[in-house]
């Protein structure tokens, strides 16, 4: 095979096999500069993912030894960034504090507090604009003392609001210089000002002498000095510790509440958490806290309950329904069984979303159609949202309904195995309909059923479409520290954790997901045994 | 004796389409009254399964055109359904290509060419599609928003990236078709290579033309979980112009504005054809399903 590859190649034309070498040194190039920028950004795990991608596709495109594995790369490629990387990375946060307070690396957490600035007293200077061509101006500054300043004309382009990707706001630096007079033109109308404002706000004026000065009103610049400088080594400071200079108070991080705070003459932490925080590695805190914090233990364990009885009694109800229709609808003397077997997959024919919503509606305890229905017959009107069992009870109706035709799809496969002289055999010794069913159909079933129902068993632990459409969990468990609902699954939990309410406690929410991969890990290898098994 | 058998099996059937008509009648219920309230006056009304009053203006609102109340007001439509429609094809059409693009040149590797590793990553794939991504949504949630930093149009709230996204769940399609593959005769292919065919002509020229069916229903499984698929979208997709229908459809049924008659005839006008499709390939796919299920 080797061989056959190495003839093709050979007859294509010099020229595309430059053109292939130029091609892959561009993209090796170009992912070089990419990596570098996240790495020297505190974006180690994303570098590194990176470039092993990156590298790996490179040495495959390029060496004739990997021309079998080009044909597997793409496809194992995206399945490692999607699937593998994302578990992976999903246990590397269940082990640091990442959260909506403690979003950003270390060294941008840094780069955010050295970039703050405060604006000195008294040191204002009124600003005023000439234009000098098409988007193209010149800053003039007055200071009280009548000192005048003027900038080389530069291009203040006011960003499109639609631009995709928003448009940059790194700071346009202008330097200015002396001058005795003012331009012998008008300046720029306070209209202009105000259309222009969003730009000027962006300028840092460097005056002769360096001080910085940024926009602080409608016409007016004010010298800012940075608020804090790393502490020199000469004072004692190892290039971690910050010095607040309008304070002179010192900062600095700590690296096991991911915040800097302030310390006192000893280098001991003295003070509270100063925003924004950054992740740091907390060890097994997260797991600590599922396992014994009160305020998640408690909706943990529950929800873990409702989870398992919910997975099983919807496999046991599909399985239930789907058995028994696939055995009616397969009966040969059935008249209309094609239109039967089309009428009754319907429910999984129609996409789930739509379905769930319109039970949503439909259970709806004041415009619902089934409650109007309840209290024309019976004079009830439960609160199907309100009540923790009802609400439970309405999720397994609903995912019954969705769930049955797929079993019944199934055993109908199954049941055109099943050879026809068994049933033969037990009507001679005066067997029935219900008999054979349960001593010659559901035992055969089920030993080819099991993985499915595994399989299906794991789908519904995480069936998140249904829980997050239908109830969004609720109604809330009470006294729970984070959301928490009496209807949620474990998925829906961490989803919740991670995204709903002011916490979006990602550490955590990482930390349960991480016991779930367990549980669904432990189900795949017992799937995987029972169908080598079954060959 | 045969007289008396013949009789207990009429009323067998009788009874299995009495049951069957009952179950079906509870079963198609729910759809019924979805098509009977988006023909219903009103967002709130109730009524019966035929609609005493019937009114196209939930329809009018569905299709993207305005109406007119009582009052005289113009209502505009409260969401562009259609938009999200097309979002959603879009996004499923595309990944769905892609998808048997990716699955087919990988099937073919592992059913016919021999490399290191092979056995391993077979295994892996399947170990590894047990895991839904709604497992991992907050990992999704972190990579996108760094691909966003390095590299807008893949990023979050894009479509390209869901489409990206969506690309991970290959696994059970590369079974599947290697299954298919290995059923198809090798001889044929090997008689083109000892002409000189280098591997990629032998599966372009020879295996592919020979394995449309099965890729066909490779395309419309990928097609429909696309279309259908909610929390990864939900995470990725945040401007209301670009979600798609199954992120969007949710908004009609917020408890503070309940548009329960504007959602029936929105679901009914969208779920139809996704509905139809279905319907025209389930014959193929269910074949697919029981086959890549129990092969596994």
């Amino acid at each position: 095979m080797a061989v056959t590859t190495v003839s093709i190649e050979g007859a294509g034309t010099s020229a595309t096999h430059w053109l292939k070498w130029a091609v892959l040194g561009l993209i090796a190039l170009i992912n070089l500069y990419a990596v570098t920028l996240m790495y020297i950004q505190g974006e180690t795990v994303f570098a590194l993912v990176f470039l092993i991608l990156v590298a790996t596709g490179l040495y495959v495109f390029a060496a004739e030894r990997a021309y079998v594995h080009r044909y597997i790369f793409p496809g194992v490629a995206t399945m490692f960034i999607f699937i593998v990387f994302p578990l992976a990375y999903t246990i590397w946060i269940a082990f640091t504090n990442f959260s909506a307070s403690n979003i950003l690396t270390f060294e941008r957490a840094r780069h955010y507090h050295l970039s703050q600035t405060y604006r000195i007293e008294g040191q204002n200077y009124d600003f005023s604009l000439y234009a000098a061509g098409p988007e193209t101006y010149r800053l003039a500054l007055t200071a009280k003392t009548g000192e005048r300043f003027i900038s080389e004309p530069v291009e203040l382009r006011i960003p499109d609001a639609k631009a995709q990707p928003p448009a940059a706001t790194a700071p346009i630096e202008i330097d200015l210089t002396a001058i005795d007079t003012p331009p012998d033109q008008p300046p720029l109308a306070v209209k202009e000002l105000v259309r222009l404002r969003g730009v000027m706000q962006n300028v840092v004026a460097h005056l002769p002498d360096h001080s910085d000065l940024r926009m602080s009103g409608m016409r007016q610049f004010s010298a800012t000095r940075p608020l804090f400088q790393v502490l020199p080594s000469a004072q004692g400071g190892d290039g971690s510790i910050l010095v607040n200079q309008q304070t002179k108070e010192r900062i600095a991080p700590d690296m096991r509440l991911g915040f800097y705070r302030q310390i006192n003459a000893e280098g001991e932490f003295t003070g509270p958490g100063i925003a924004p925080g950054f992740s740091v590695f907390v060890g097994w805190k997260n797991f600590l806290r599922v396992l014994t914090d009160p305020g998640v233990q408690g909706p943990f364990l529950q929800i873990f309950g409702w989870t398992l009885t919910f997975s099983f009694l919807s496999v046991v109800f599909t399985l239930a329904i789907g058995t028994v229709l696939a055995s009616l609808v397969q009966w040969e003397g059935l008249a209309g069984r094609g239109l039967y077997r089309l009428l009754l997959i319907l429910p999984y024919a129609v996409p789930a979303f739509i379905s769930i919503l319109v039970f949503r509606g439909l259970f709806n305890q004041n415009f619902g159609e089934i409650n109007l229905l309840l209290s024309q017959v019976f004079g009830i009107r439960p609160g199907w949202f309100n009540d923790p069992t009802l609400a439970r009870t309405m999720l397994l109706i609903v995912n019954t309904w969705l769930g049955y035709p797929y079993m019944m799809i199934l055993c109908m496969g199954l049941l055109k195995a099943i050879p026809a002289d068994l049933y033969e055999a037990s009507a001679m010794d005066g067997s029935n309909f219900i008999r054979d069913f349960f001593s010659i159909t559901l035992p055969i079933l089920m030993k080819p059923l099991t993985p499915l129902l595994i399989a299906s068993f794991a789908f519904n632990f995480n069936n998140f479409v249904l829980v997050q459409l239908l109830t969004q969990g609720r109604p809330d468990i009470i006294g729970a520290q984070t959301p928490a609902g009496t209807t949620d699954l474990l998925v829906t939990y961490t989803y919740r954790i991670a995204f709903e309410g002011s916490g979006q406690d990602y550490g955590l929410a990482s930390a349960i997901a991480t016991l779930i991969f367990i549980m669904v890990g432990i189900l795949a290898l017992i799937n995987i045994k029972l169908m080598r098994v079954d060959r | 004796m045969a007289m008396v058998e013949s009789q207990s099996v009429i009323y067998r059937k009788l009874a299995a389409h009495v049951f069957l008509w009952f179950f079906l009648a509870l079963i198609i219920f729910p759809l019924l009254m979805v098509i009977a309230i988006s023909f219903r006056t009103g967002n709130f009304a109730v009524g019966d399964i035929i609609p005493s009053n019937p009114t196209l203006d939930h329809w009018r609102l569905a299709l993207g055109m305005s109406i007119i109340d009582e009052s005289g007001r113009t209502i505009p439509p409260p969401f562009p359904v259609l938009l999200w429609l097309w979002n959603s094809v879009k996004v499923a059409v595309i990944s769905a290509i892609l998808i048997v693009a990716l699955s087919t040149t990988c099937a073919y590797a592992f059913a016919r060419l021999r490399f290191s590793g092979r056995s391993l990553l077979l295994k892996a794939m399947l170990i590894f599609q047990m895991f839904p991504a709604v497992l991992a949504l907050v990992a999704y949630y972190a990579l996108f928003s760094r691909i966003t930093e390095y590299f807008p149009p893949l990023g979050l709230n894009t479509h390209p990236g869901l489409i990206f996204a969506y690309l991970g769940g290959i696994a059970l399609h590369v079974w599947t078709i290697k299954g298919y593959f290995e059923t198809i005769d090798k001889s044929l292919e090997e008689s083109a290579m000892l002409d000189g065919a280098s591997p990629w002509q032998a599966f372009r020229l020879i295996l592919l033309p020979l394995s449309v069916p099965i890729l066909a229903v490779v395309f419309i499984l990928a097609f429909i979980t696309a279309i259908t698929e909610y929390p990864v979208a939900s995470i990725l997709l945040q401007d209301e112009a670009k979600l798609t229908l199954a992120v969007g459809s949710q908004y009609y049924l917020n408890p503070q504005e309940y548009k329960w008659g504007d959602f029936a005839a929105a679901a009914v006008m969208s779920g139809l054809p996704i509905t139809l499709v279905f319907l025209l390939a389930q014959r193929w796919l269910v074949g697919g399903l029981t086959a890549g299920g129990v092969k596994g």
